[in-house]
């Protein structure tokens, strides 16, 4: 018996990703420029939904306010950079850590392990374990009052930008993470026993051979993180105490209205920024190569 | 050598603080639900304990409000069980085409690549679009037909099995994908050479001296499809149609229940999670030993 040509055997993986994502993104984009009915569907074309988006965001607003648009994306890319920059700092840390200072490749695994395994539990409740230490009446600020700091509670804790910043640092620094722990893990060590010999410090060796070749570990996790923070609803949504707006809040709101068209060109506006910023950053790590 | 010891030991202990620390930040609240959910009757969200109580449990399986836990929690089990099943098939089987090539292997691979980055909530609202669409046209055609009374019966093909499926295996496929590419770039193809030399065929080889060998990467491959589908929200939302999976019913419990009773659904959904990854884990470990012994 033969087994399957190739062909075939990427056959339901493929056809997976083309009735549920490739069909799906077209649909996104198509939809975009379809006019907005009460509660149908009706094919056409029409750039109302992107007019309406952009509504006095270009020289018609007079009261120098930013249109909603922008300050919702201005407040999603405040915190895709700042997740960012933290997840980044801390992943790149935490990874070098186990990469070159853990000894043996047994307590590699085991720590690498328990810094993994909560990436497969919920989201969602590792976002509401933070009520008991962040809230009103939490351990934090229980602390706090005990020791005499404040003699309030400290309000900006739970449901706040710093709140929806910590639990993304929370969920996603194993994303930057671990790209960053393999691209250390191939990395010759005899490279750094040279640069070690040649008198570097540790610094410069960290700084001028360790950093550059794990540039795509870097590049692959801050994709991740800013693709994750950028679409995000559900942690502003939950540690936001859902006050808070986002991109993904509002295709989401739009879509529970039925509102498909806005909806859907709000999708391909996110996208288009998604894929600049991406463009951006691997241009800046190219950048650093050839100065 | 003396170099790389030296530095060794000036960094470790200010990094391995770093390091503790944040499995602290890791696991430290996740610990606290799991304390918090044992509270008395008298307890609330927030320390201190008032007494030590299964009560939130009890209240948990009487129900929270309308929503029907249990229900939930058969639905999202049985759909973790199709996704885990469904992933390792067909990430296996992608794998071994990968391996031999075939035209058009490196779109498969962008586009799985770009499934797994794209903002779940484009994906999400993408696939909800499609199943109304699909509504519609069904419905045409039933009108069509002059089949009323199906019309009139029928409601949705957007589901649990359908689109709430498709969402979550663009989630989980990716993730199978790498991980047999980097099962395969190690695969030494020196073992099914000589399993053909000895006459085996094709499928004999598989079965007997490729499957064993990676085994214990398949049962990772699954223990991603089922755990990631356990929590999956995000690209579920709008793509599940009238009934809810568990992550999605918690998500929306996070506002209205104001009782431990949260955490200890919490809790129970994250032991579900550890027993899942330790199995895995064992799993794994033990047939790598097998392997081992045998070789």
């Amino acid at each position: 018996m033969k087994t399957l040509p190739a062909w075939m055997q990427a056959l339901p993986m493929g056809g997976v990703f083309l009735v549920f994502f490739v069909m799906p993104l077209l649909l996104v984009g198509a939809v975009s420029f379809w006019p907005q009915n009460e509660y149908t569907l009706e094919p056409g074309f029409t750039l109302d939904n992107y007019v309406s988006l952009f509504d006095g965001c270009f020289g018609g607003g007079d009261s120098g306010e930013l249109c909603t648009t922008f300050k919702t994306y201005l407040s999603t890319l405040k915190f895709c950079g700042l997740v960012w920059l933290i997840t980044l700092v801390i992943g790149f840390t935490l990874a070098y850590f186990v990469a070159f200072h853990v000894p043996s490749v047994g307590a590699q695994t085991v720590i690498f392990t328990v810094m993994t395994i909560p990436f497969w539990t919920s989201n969602v409740i590792r976002m509401i374990s933070w009520i008991p230490l962040l809230g009103r009446n939490g351990w934090v600020n229980q602390t706090l009052q005990t020791l005499g700091l404040t003699n309030a509670p400290i309000e900006w804790l739970l449901y706040s930008d710093f709140a929806v910043v910590l639990a993304f640092v929370h969920l996603n620094t194993t994303f930057m993470m671990v790209p960053i722990f393999n691209s250390m893990m191939k990395i010759d060590r005899s490279l750094i026993e040279a640069a070690d010999d040649c008198g570097a410090t540790a610094w410069q060796t960290l700084w001028n051979v360790i950093v550059p070749l794990c540039r795509t570990g870097i590049l692959i996790g801050s994709i991740f993180v800013i693709t994750l923070v950028m679409g995000d609803f559900v942690t502003v949504g939950v540690m936001g105490g859902q006050q808070i707006a986002s991109v993904g809040k509002t295709i989401q709101v739009q879509t529970s209205y039925l509102q498909f068209p806005l909806a859907a060109a709000n999708a391909v506006v996110l996208l288009g920024v998604v894929l600049l910023i991406i463009v951006a950053l691997n241009r800046l790590v190219d950048l650093r190569k050839e100065l | 050598m003396a170099g790389t010891v030296r530095r060794r030991s000036r960094g470790f202990i200010p990094l391995a603080i770093v390091c503790a620390l944040y499995i602290l930040f890791l696991y430290g609240p996740v610990i606290t639900i799991f304390v918090l959910s044992f509270q008395g009757p008298e307890g609330g969200l927030t320390f201190p304990m008032r007494g030590l109580s299964l009560h939130w449990y009890h209240e948990l399986f009487k129900g929270l409000g309308v929503v029907d836990i249990g229900a939930a929690i058969r639905r999202s089990l049985a759909l973790g069980v199709v996704v885990m099943l469904l992933t390792t098939l067909f990430s296996l089987m992608a794998g071994l085409a990968f391996r031999k090539g075939f035209k058009g292997s490196g779109v498969l691979f962008y586009t799985a690549v770009a499934s797994l980055i794209m903002p779940s909530i484009i994906i999400s609202l993408g696939i909800g679009l499609q199943f109304r669409l699909f509504d519609d046209v069904i419905k045409s055609m039933l009108e069509g037909a002059g089949w009323t009374e199906t019309l009139e019966s029928y409601t949705t093909l957007m589901g649990l099995y359908t689109s709430g499926l498709g969402a979550h295996l663009t989630w989980t496929l990716p993730f199978g994908m790498l991980i047999m590419f980097a099962v395969f770039n190690r695969f030494n193809p020196a073992y099914e050479e000589a399993a053909r030399d000895q006459g085996a065929t094709p499928w004999q080889t598989l079965r007997h001296v490729v499957l064993p060998l990676i085994g214990p990467s398949l049962v990772g491959v699954g223990m991603f499809g089922f755990t990631l589908s356990w929590d999956e929200i995000a690209r579920s939302s709008q793509a599940i149609g009238d009934v809810n999976t568990l992550p999605l019913e918690l998500q929306g419990l996070t506002t209205t229940v104001t009782t431990p009773s949260i955490y200890a659904l919490g809790s129970s959904t994250t032991v579900v999670s550890l027993l899942v990854i330790f199995a895995a884990l064992g799993a794994a470990a033990l047939m790598r030993r097998r392997a081992g012994a045998k070789a």
